[in-house]
């Protein structure tokens, strides 16, 4: 049986005994670090996590120091997913065997890598961790840009932003594509489990980890991750820019169930325009330029137009 | 469910890849996460048809890539467990980055690599280029030149890769083809002998012992990575060695079967040898005794164990030998071939006057024939008498067109 946490507010969080310490070397601001914590703290049961290369990993298990108060493995870049669906595996067969140290114990399987290590470079690990469904969880720490290593785009970066390998310039407004739509491409796995979280969300956040560890089978989930630094924000702003993220509907709430039974689990109240979310950061500072300001509009449309489409399919049921 | 044992008879009639499927189920590997490629297809096949057949009740995970597949394996091995697969070629050259992180995190895993050719061109058959892209990744390397080897070296790759004093992943090579997919007499172990020999798991500082939890795979930078580095390289020089000779003694002892870390035949009088991996070994022997009869005191060396590479043993196997031939199976892009500097390095300062050349030969498992050896045991006899290399130190055999040869 599963021992899910009781949290009833912030406080209780703050306060709650956790395996991921705060002696870590992330960035002031860094939603990384909240993030991992609400997944860490959303259950009692034993852990046996991952991390992709990536901020997290070189931030929290640089030799002789760890922040890890759990059993943790770093192998590379792209399969912290296939390291935990290896360890999993050896559960399962030491389970079989009846050679389990402790078998009385639940644990979860869980693998963060950030979205360059996810969308990108262990795209393909992934895919393959989720279609033979192991029992695991994969959560992508999504800040829209290869930030470890400086701010390089990735597939999760979206138009019109200015990374360091799609600078914005006289003649450029930035990142070219649309941003890859990893959830649309998870849930067509048919996995039990899809969603998207927010860490200012951190009720409907927890719910969502905790439904994916009471989850048999994969489970994927897309964590929006402000990053102070390549989002060019103020470390302290942090949670208003995740704010401004999910009630702009840029990052909407939702989950999948067997990639059929799509459910908004957020409906903001007053949405904000997505001008006020582009605003907010330096790293769309150039789209208010005149030259470049049609690119405004064109994300507000885009993100109506998604909006329409994650209720359309809540609607459809198929 | 428990498992069912298999009955086998004393002498079996596999191939290579069946007999290290047969030594993977024997060792009941705990986790195999593995993917097909030519020619080390079969391996998991065979391992497939097992865990069907309820002959294995560990994991088998059939995964996307065989990056995947290290991957997979290393995060088995990590939780603590008994892991093998096996792969070839091009999947060997995408699993090389895993290789050195298996390495590196000092966990035991054994990999069946059955050797083929590295593409461009693209080529299935069997050549050392896999292995040769290996070497320097941190494992213990064994060669197997038959099934019966390749059977063998699994429970002593096993046995060894896992003692607590040596936890580094080891590779079991074996030709592409020619013994991977040519069926010989084999002598088995019973199951319980063959389990017995390599033991039950002992896990150490595994992610499933939650009152331990272990942090895997950590950032060192200059401040530590260098000393890191260094106690593995140590450990392989120093304490390996000794492992190999207790688990090679040990499986005498079990099967009459006696592997040495470089195998000498016709040596003790040789005055001219050919050094050399693989089914190579089996060619060269058979050409070393006719050599004989026609009077040149002709012999045979075969590297067993290629990491740690046994340089004092090569240093003695060769010491009284006038002529010597290293043959590399495997591009040598721009240099001497491997076995050439490796033979070269350990014979480097001492009293040795022994004469070294280099061939390169069979590559995309072009045959080496008889007739290419006899040439080459003539030319080492008239480099003896004569006291000196008299071709150039590096040459092509084999290969069409003008003769190749630089150095």
């Amino acid at each position: 049986m599963s021992e899910m946490k009781k949290i009833k507010n912030l406080k209780e969080f703050s306060t709650s005994a956790d395996r991921f310490e705060g002696a870590n070397l992330l960035c002031p601001g860094c939603a990384h670090s909240i993030i991992v914590r609400e997944v860490l703290n959303a259950t009692n049961d034993d852990l046996v996590l991952a991390a992709s290369t990536g901020c997290l990993e070189v931030c929290t298990a640089v030799y002789p120091y760890t922040s890890w108060d759990a059993s943790w493995i770093h192998i590379g870049f792209e399969n912290s997913s296939t390291a935990v669906a290896g360890a999993e595996a050896m559960y399962n067969a030491l389970k079989t065997k009846g050679r389990l140290k402790q078998p009385d114990r639940n644990p979860k399987f869980v693998a963060f890598g950030g979205d360059g290590a996810s969308y990108d470079i262990g795209f393909q690990w992934i895919s393959g961790c989720m279609e033979r469904n192991h029992n695991m969880m994969y959560i992508v720490l999504d800040n829209e840009v290869y930030a470890n290593t400086g701010g390089q785009r990735s597939s999760s970066t979206p138009i019109g932003s200015s990374a360091t390998t799609s600078p914005a310039g006289s003649i450029s407004y930035g990142e070219k594509m649309n941003k890859k739509d990893m959830m649309g491409i998870m849930a067509a796995h048919n996995i039990p489990y899809t969603a998207q979280v927010a860490p200012n969300k951190w009720k409907d956040m927890v719910k969502k980890i905790q439904k994916g560890f009471a989850t048999e089978g994969a489970v994927f989930i897309n964590a929006v991750s402000p990053c102070t630094t390549e989002w060019k924000f103020d470390p302290k702003d942090t949670m208003h820019l995740t704010d401004l993220s999910t009630d702009s509907l840029v990052f909407p709430l939702y989950e999948v169930i067997n990639g059929k039974e799509w459910n908004i689990t957020y409906r903001p109240k007053n949405v904000v325009p997505v001008e006020e979310y582009l605003a907010a950061q330096g790293r769309f500072k150039h789209l208010f330029k005149d030259q470049y300001k049609h690119m405004i509009k064109e994300w507000q449309e885009r993100v109506d137009a998604n909006w329409e489409y994650l209720n359309r399919r809540e609607e459809a049921r198929v | 469910m428990a498992f069912d044992k298999m009955e086998l008879r004393d002498i079996e009639v596999w191939d290579g890849n069946f007999a290290a499927a047969q030594a993977l189920r024997q060792a009941q590997v705990d986790v195999v996460a593995a993917y097909p490629i030519t020619p080390s297809t079969p391996i998991v096949e065979g391992y497939a048809k097992f865990k069907s057949d309820n002959y294995v009740e560990g994991e088998f995970v059939m995964v996307e890539s065989e990056h995947a597949a290290m991957s997979g394996c290393i995060g088995a091995a990590a939780a603590g467990g008994r892991v093998a697969t096996a792969t070839s070629s091009q999947g060997f050259a995408l699993m090389v980055e895993t290789l050195y992180q298996a390495a590196g995190m000092r966990l035991p895993i054994v990999l069946n690599v059955v050797n083929r050719a590295l593409a461009a061109p693209l080529n299935v058959n069997g050549d050392h280029s896999d292995m040769y892209l290996g070497r320097d990744s941190g494992w213990i390397q064994f060669d197997a030149y038959c099934p019966q080897e390749a059977y063998d070296l699994n429970f002593i790759a096993f046995k060894v890769s896992e003692d607590h004093d040596v936890r580094i992943p080891a590779v079991v090579n074996q030709d592409g083809f020619m013994t991977s997919h040519t069926a010989q007499g084999v002598h088995t172990l019973t199951d319980d002998d063959a389990y017995g020999f390599v033991g039950t798991y002992k896990p150490m500082n595994d992610m499933l012992d939650f009152e331990h939890p272990v942090t895997h795979g950590v950032q060192t930078e200059e401040d530590w990575h260098f000393e890191h580095k260094a106690r593995q390289h140590n450990d392989m020089m120093t304490i390996v060695p000794g492992k190999i000779e207790e688990a090679f003694a040990a499986f005498e002892k079990l099967t009459g079967r006696k592997y040495n870390k470089v195998e000498c035949y016709d040596m003790d009088d040789a005055d001219v040898a050919v050094v050399c991996m693989g089914t190579s070994v089996e060619t060269a022997r058979e050409v070393a005794k006719e050599m004989r009869e026609e009077g040149i005191k002709a012999g045979v060396v075969g590297i067993r164990v290629l990491r740690p590479f046994p340089f004092f043993e090569i240093a003695k196997a060769l010491k009284d030998v006038k002529a010597v031939a290293a043959l590399d199976r495997s591009a040598p892009g721009g240099a001497a071939g491997m076995l050439f500097n490796e033979i070269a390095g350990s014979l480097f300062n001492t009293d040795s006057k022994m004469l070294l050349s280099g061939y390169i030969y069979g590559l995309g498992g072009r045959d080496l024939t008889k007739a290419h050896l006899v040439d080459l045991y003539k030319e080492l006899q008239a480099n003896a008498d004569a006291g000196k290399v008299l071709t150039k130190q590096q040459q092509f055999i084999g290969v069409r067109g003008p003769k190749l040869a630089y150095l």
